[in-house]
């Protein structure tokens, strides 16, 4: 296989949230730390996409954040096309920024409400110093539209005039705008309704044909996953658990939060498959249990996995953080 | 599942024609057009369908509680044979909690932060039941116990926000089986809880109401959460309903168009598929709702016929749909016929 596009190694970002200092002196509290993403290490081939699964709190969006430099990280790095990002600075860094772009869950948000379409859209271009010149951004803007399936006359409309799936497309107009390698899309049809996310997601699978892009996919809907990826990782309390192939993950889940997560999917065929009943709570990621994050909840549990912290081995062809399955309990 | 009750008997909710209208300074928006369903006693009825088909207002709409300047103007409510859809304030007020209980969508917004959640529980039953303080209290921690929250006799002295998402759901449901009702309308349960949380609540949810007797009004734009909750569906497209029907034959054999294009762009766990069907378009605003059938400007089957006369629910199969292809059978061929001239 090729080198990868982007390589994570070991990244780990701790978010402090303690009470002001005041607080702290006056009622004795103490600092407190979030360790939202916890050592994850992943890659991603040229062409590809990654997706990343997991409940609220597990630390899929802040990855999704550091990869596209809008959080430094605490500990470790990324590497694009072989470069430590952090390193990087001035036109080099421009250059990065140009080649990795980033779509947001929340089209009603992620639009500047006062803006037309064609500034929208066009300030990247700008910004880059793509284009010169009103007519060729206007030209420019225009492809762009229609490679999303709206029309060029839109740009000289505001986001209010379009609705949730349009605003979208228009996300993945302005992402696309500097022809970039990658895209970081953070649960980009949550928002939107079935009959929508499934246009949006069609364009997605159709751009990446098309112009070779490689995603990272953040995503809390497995079926949607099972739709886009090439390979998932399922994320818990800011560590990755598993990270497999997506046949390998959808035909034998191994880590049992996996298992878990892939049950508590609604079957809409009513295929009358047995499904475990899901026990108890994501904890609080301020108190995080010790040893495996997820051995409270576990039927597998024992001893070990409340004392010690599970590694993400190799195993299989596929790689899975669970003292269970090395020791083939399960 | 729950057994199917026999369609002989007399139907606990029972809706006729039901208009609701917003009258604004550009008009009236007409958001519910001609809806009719009922629920028989012990059914659980899925309402589905995407943002702004009306599904929630339905909802709202039976239990009463229509934002102004929202109002029914035309149509019937009957609950048990009683017409409810007129009832003063007071009077509505009485039903609500005692026949009806509901469960929105937030459970913060639907505990008040500033009582326990026992006194919460206690006043509801209370207000509705002849019981003293000591035995609603005594029911409170059983219908906790039963919602499946840990240490019931400890929580029901905290307030809701020392409840996580999930157990706050519980309590909510606690709530509306507070008074034993005899309708339950739920109204996006569990949208804002993460899969497992969810998985957990729906099954909570059809365990206790199947328990208590109580029919549910399951109003969801999840079609996952329908097929494995409900008896039948409702399926609603721009204020009208498109397709109803026993929740089996809508999902595997839908008539509608609409219906057949919704179901086609869910992912699915079971196949693989390159592309996921698309319904071309959204759905219309309330203030420029098409002539005709409302789906037609994005219906891949359209007719002549589907932009000037406006479809019933027909028998198609076995469930009804509102559309001019599943139309009876000695009509059906003339209208073959005619599209065969076109």
């Amino acid at each position: 296989m090729s080198a990868p596009l982007v390589e994570v190694r070991d990244l780990a970002k701790v978010f402090d949230v303690s009470a002001p200092w005041l607080n702290r002196v006056v009622e004795r509290k103490p600092r407190q730390f979030v360790h939202a993403v916890d050592g994850v290490s992943f890659t991603i081939a040229q062409g590809r996409t990654l997706a990343l699964v997991g409940e609220s709190g597990c630390g899929k969006s802040t990855v999704a954040r550091l990869l596209v430099g809008l959080y430094a990280p605490t500990r470790g790095e990324v590497l694009f096309g072989g470069q430590r990002t952090a390193e990087l600075a001035g036109a080099e860094l421009r250059t990065l920024r140009r080649r990795m772009q980033m779509i947001f869950q929340d089209p009603y948000a992620s639009l500047n409400p006062r803006w037309k379409v064609l500034q929208i859209v066009g300030e990247p271009l700008a910004e880059h110093g793509l284009v010169s010149g009103e007519a060729a951004l206007r030209a420019r803007v225009g492809e762009l539209l229609s490679s999303v399936g709206l029309a060029a006359a839109d740009c000289e409309k505001f986001p209010h005039q379009f609705s949730g799936g349009q605003r979208q497309r228009i996300s993945i107009a302005r992402a696309l705008a500097t022809q970039p390698e990658f895209l970081v899309c953070d649960e980009p049809t949550s928002a939107l309704d079935v009959s929508v996310q499934a246009q949006v997601l069609n364009i997605m699978k159709d751009l990446q044909k098309s112009r070779g892009l490689t995603y990272l996919f953040i995503s809390h809907n497995l079926a949607v996953v099972r739709h886009v990826a090439d390979e998932v990782g399922v994320m818990y309390l800011g560590r990755l658990v598993e990270l497999s192939p997506k046949p390998e993950l959808f035909a034998r889940p191994r880590h049992p939060y996996t298992r878990m997560l892939l049950d508590a999917i609604p079957d809409i065929h009513m295929t009358g498959r047995a499904r475990t009943p899901v026990q108890g709570e994501v904890p609080n990621p301020l108190n995080p249990p010790g040893g495996c994050a997820f051995h409270p909840r576990c039927p597998h549990a024992n001893a070990r996995c409340s004392a010690e912290r599970p590694a993400l081995i190799e195993f299989k062809g596929v790689r899975v953080a669970c003292h269970a399955v090395e020791e083939g309990r399960i | 599942m729950s057994t199917v009750p026999s369609p002989a008997a007399a139907p606990l909710l029972e809706v006729r024609h039901l208009r609701v209208e917003f009258p604004t300074r550009h008009g009236t928006l007409l958001a519910l057009d001609d809806i009719s369903f009922s629920i028989s006693p012990g059914e659980v009825l899925g309402v589905v369908g995407e943002s702004g088909a009306g599904k929630s207002l339905t909802g709202a709409a039976i239990i009463g509680l229509l934002e102004p300047p929202g109002r029914i103007a035309a149509g019937e409510v009957r609950l048990e044979g009683e017409r409810i859809d007129h009832l003063p304030y007071e009077k509505l007020r009485a039903i609500r909690g005692r026949k009806i209980g509901a469960i929105f969508q937030d459970p913060l917004t639907s505990l008040n932060p500033l009582y326990t959640i026992g006194r919460q529980l206690t006043e509801t039953i209370q207000t509705h039941l002849p019981v003293s303080a000591d035995e609603a209290r005594r029911r409170a921690i059983r219908l906790l116990q039963e919602t499946g929250i840990p240490a019931a006799e400890q929580r029901i002295d905290q307030y809701p926000h020392q409840f996580s998402g999930g157990m706050r759901q519980r309590v909510v449901i606690a709530l509306a089986l507070a008074a034993e009702p005899k309708l339950i309308v739920a109204d996006e349960p569990t949208t804002a809880l993460d899969v497992s949380i969810q998985a957990q609540i729906i099954s909570l949810l059809k365990r206790l109401c199947k328990e208590h007797g109580a029919a549910v009004m399951l109003v969801t734009h999840d079609m996952g959460v329908i097929a494995e909750t409900c008896d039948r569906v409702a399926v609603m497209y721009a204020g009208r309903i498109a397709e109803i029907g026993p929740v089996h034959d809508v999902i595997n054999a839908p008539a509608h168009p609409y219906t057949v294009g919704l179901m086609g762009s869910i992912p699915a766990m079971d196949e693989d598929r390159e592309r996921l069907a698309q319904i071309e378009g959204s759905m219309p605003r309330l203030t420029s709702i098409p002539s005709g059938c409302a789906f037609n400007p994005r219906c891949p089957r359209v007719m002549n016929r589907c932009r000037r006369e406006r479809p019933e629910l027909m028998a198609a199969g076995a469930t009804r749909a509102a559309c001019w292809l599943v139309e009876p059978e000695g009509a059906r061929a003339d209208n073959a016929a005619a599209g065969d001239a076109r």
